[in-house]
């Protein structure tokens, strides 16, 4: 069985479904996803997605400038200017759209779209439902694909990307119920396939959140972007790591240390607890370390004291972060401050691509978090990873729309049925009984990445990290799982992901290691500043003939802001 | 906590395999506090057995992906404290009304199929405007429960009304329904809401609430179907008054 479609996406996502509800009218779209869509990542952003809409009475003078002015500073200037300008011109018509679908926004009293201040934003520029906005966005996105009938085929689960000669033909599947394995060919393929947090320990991520199909372009010959920017939340639940929002600061939240100090006036006298992501982890990590922290079972934290805005404000606006604090460690926060630290939250690197999503790889385009345009640079800012699902779920499905019908691409059914073969003897390699099983190798991974490749690094730390990724790798050979039958077999997915969670961690910390400069989120010990006489550059991993990464540079574009010091 | 060590009791089955009857298997594992139902779950498919088949995701009570039955009680065990039950044995089952395919994993369809029929999106007649169409905060208000809906099908597993008839909408999706029809920027025409004018739509609810213990959510399904009633009833006193006027 071969299955064909014009193009074909893969995520269920936000960037996925805006992608097919923009294909779908005009060419044979199916939408593949390892979940059913709503299950998808996108569902646990809280906060909000910005757009310069300026209807909070104190943000009137907002323009799709100042939000590019913002966005390219808190990138630390290694976001591309001219897709940032992109992003923040498209941000309120993707916005109104997606009211116009029934995205239930939260309201002021004029009847416009609310909107709250985030980190590193001059404006209150972020636009809400309550703390459940990726909620929103992605039951309206779905609803949207339902309206527009859109072929979804849920749990089927990609195992492999198919190139060949330049092209990309399209990708192998595994569709988990039946555990067949399925061809899929397709003239253009988009991976809207989310981020590699899991690759860490300490994440907010969901569980699918393996980076697998960045690992997956990699492996195939598609060139991964600025892969060392990780993003670590600062205030995320101990234990758990579930992601209490920035709308928390937005909302007026502070942060306090076990002297009762709010100490973000030391580090960030104007922004305090709103200065972007990367120096509120920085600080709170400091605080850790110099003894600053409260000692708790689960860890070392800060505290996220939302005490002051009082019951009515915390229901109205937060009244997520109240349940899973109610849930997940048995706290009110309309009584008592949420223990909190920072841990991984957001992929700022991933698969190369440029404004219009496509990859250097003839029929493969990338969007979303799996992707790197950049518009992110160093360190994202809060608000910014919705607005940038949809608007290169839309744009991506733009330039296909366009360019499509005069490529005349045709994919190949030889390399896709040769790749199948392979695909078989890998599954039927890890199904021999007697190796190591998965887990054991994906924990010590993420212990290694959390703990030597994190807020703050050093050479040494990173070299170390390098070394252990390598014998991880070199273990992965001997992996096997409890059962050879492929049908519901999630240890098997487990194992297959588990050899691109590997890739991917490589190029982090090949990354991480060469970039000797402090930039946004990638903070070295041993280089605190930031160089950009050196490294005003994107770092390019594509991976060698030995299945080594080979790292190379790319210029980043830079239309009317220059570097300056970023301070807040 | 009652011990350092619990058994979980989970009941296996494989569709595939369908001479096999369901029986419950065992596993013993080591608990620290804080843990819950979904680690311990994710822990036993990693260090026991791994061949054992559910479904997760956000571990964080969003994506709706990890229903089941927990000690009697529906819930998601990703929001379910190992600590909270006075018991060191859990017992785990599939959601109920549903077809299992393997383990603690169901078939969806008929809850999706459901979802669909009731055209869960937002419909306008009017043009668009230039900017958001307005809402005010007490419209938006009205919604806010139906919102919250993460469509994980707990009130579809615990609802006497799916157990003696598989017809029925249930309530997720006439929750849904009603998510749209209260929402002040949907123009639906009142036949829309017709088509569930009937005993496996609203009518056939037993207004007996479990729906509304079982969601993890705080949604309320039956304030949903009790509203949609009497919407329905207003539109056909309406088209009475109309044909008398007439």
């Amino acid at each position: 069985m071969m299955l064909t479609h014009d193009i074909l996406i893969v995520g269920g996502g936000l960037t996925g479904l805006r992608a097919a509800v923009g294909l779908c009218d005009k060419f044979n779209v199916g939408l593949i996803s390892k979940v059913y869509p709503v299950r998808s990542h996108s569902i646990a952003a809280q906060g909000g997605i910005n757009a310069s809409l300026a209807n909070n009475p104190d943000g009137r003078d907002d323009t799709w400038e100042k939000h590019t002015f913002d966005t390219v500073k808190g990138s630390d200037y290694l976001g591309d200017q001219d897709a940032i300008e992109i992003m923040c011109k498209e941000a309120p018509g993707i916005v109104y759209e997606m009211e116009h679908w029934g995205c239930p926004f939260s309201r002021f009293p004029d009847g416009t779209i609310a909107q709250r201040p985030f980190g590193g934003g001059g404006f209150p520029r972020t636009c809400f439902s309550a703390d459940v906005t990726g909620h929103s966005l992605l039951n309206t996105l779905y609803e949207r694909a339902v309206y527009k009938k859109v072929k979804i085929y849920p749990e089927w689960f990609v195992t492999s990307l198919c190139v060949e000669d330049g092209q990309c033909h399209g990708v192998i599947v595994l569709d988990i119920k039946s555990g067949e394995l399925i061809p899929v060919r397709a003239k253009v393929t988009v991976f809207g396939t989310g981020g590699y947090g899991r690759v860490y320990r300490n994440s907010t991520n969901a569980l699918i959140n393996t980076g697998s199909g960045i690992g997956m372009a990699y492996k195939a010959g598609v060139p991964l972007k600025d892969m060392e920017f990780v993003q670590f939340h600062p205030t995320t639940l101990i234990g758990t790591n579930i992601l209490m929002t920035e709308g928390c600061r937005g909302e007026g939240g502070y942060l306090l240390n076990n002297k009762g100090e709010r100490f973000m006036q030391k580090y960030a006298p104007t922004a305090m607890e709103l200065a972007p992501r990367d120096i509120v982890s920085r600080c709170i990590m400091t605080e850790i370390e110099e003894g600053r922290g409260f000692e708790h079972p689960l860890g070392t934290y800060i505290e996220l004291d939302l005490r002051h805005l009082g019951k009515k404000k915390i229901i109205e606006r937060l009244p997520g972060i109240r349940s899973i604090c109610m849930d997940f460690i048995g706290i009110d926060p309309v009584k008592k401050p949420i223990p909190i630290m920072p841990s991984q939250h957001y992929s700022m690197g991933g698969i190369d691509v440029n404004e219009k999503g496509a990859s250097p790889i003839k029929g493969f385009y990338a969007a979303g978090e799996c992707a790197c345009v950049s518009v992110h640079g160093a360190n994202r800012l809060g608000g910014n990873s919705l607005l940038d699902t949809i608007v290169f779920g839309k744009l991506a499905a733009r330039a296909i729309e366009e360019e499509l019908p005069k490529d005349k691409l045709k994919p190949k059914e030889k390399p896709l049925l040769s790749l199948k073969a392979q695909v078989e003897k890998k599954i039927n390699k890890l199904t021999q009984a007697g190796g190591e099983r998965p887990y054991k190798l994906a924990a010590d991974l993420g212990a290694v990445m959390s703990e030597k490749v994190g807020v703050f690094r050093t050479k040494k730390e990173i070299a170390q990290a390098l070394d252990e990724v390598k014998k991880i790798k070199e273990r992965y050979i001997n992996v096997s799982v409890s059962s050879a039958d492929p049908h519901m077999n999630y240890e098997l997915h487990n194992a297959i992901e588990l050899e691109y969670m590997l890739e991917v961690a490589h190029t982090i910390v090949l990354g991480a290691l060469l970039r000797e400069e402090s930039r946004g989120a990638h903070f070295r010990r041993d280089f605190p500043k930031r160089n950009d006489k050196k490294w005003l550059k994107h770092t390019i991993a594509k991976m060698g003939k030995k299945g080594d990464p080979l790292i190379s540079c790319k210029q980043v574009k830079i239309t009317n802001y220059q570097p300056m010091e970023r301070k807040y | 906590m009652i011990s350092d060590t619990y058994t979980f009791k989970i009941l296996r089955y494989d569709a595939k395999e369908p001479k096999k009857e369901p029986c419950f298997a065992s596993y013993k594992i080591k608990v620290i506090p804080g843990l819950t139902v979904l680690a311990m779950l994710l822990r036993i498919r990693d260090e026991i057995d791994g061949t054992l088949s559910f479904r997760s995701s956000c571990r964080s009570a969003i994506c709706g992906s990890c229903a089941m039955v927990i000690n009697g009680k529906i819930d998601l065990a990703c929001r379910t404290q190992v600590a909270v039950f006075e018991t060191d044995t859990i017992i785990l089952e599939p959601l109920p009304n549903f077809e299992v395919i393997k383990d603690l994993v169901v078939d969806m369809t008929p809850f999706w199929d459901m979802y669909e029929k009731i055209q869960p999106y937002l419909i306008r007649k009017s043009s668009e405007p230039e900017k958001e169409i307005y809402q005010s905060e007490k419209n938006r208000k009205k919604i806010d429960q139906f919102v919250n809906c993460i469509l994980c099908a707990c009130c579809y597993g615990a609802c006497p009304v799916l157990n003696r008839d598989g017809n029925y909408a249930g309530p997720a999706a006439m929750a849904k329904l009603q998510r749209f029809s209260l929402d002040s920027r949907d123009e639906r025409s009142a036949e829309t809401l017709e088509t569930f004018n009937s005993e496996e739509g609203v009518w056939g609810c037993d207004t007996v609430f479990r729906c509304i213990e079982a969601c993890p959510k705080d949604v309320r399904p039956t304030d949903g179907i009790v509203g949609l009633r009497k919407t329905l009833l207003k539109n056909k006193a309406k088209d009475i008054w109309r044909s008398i006027k007439r």
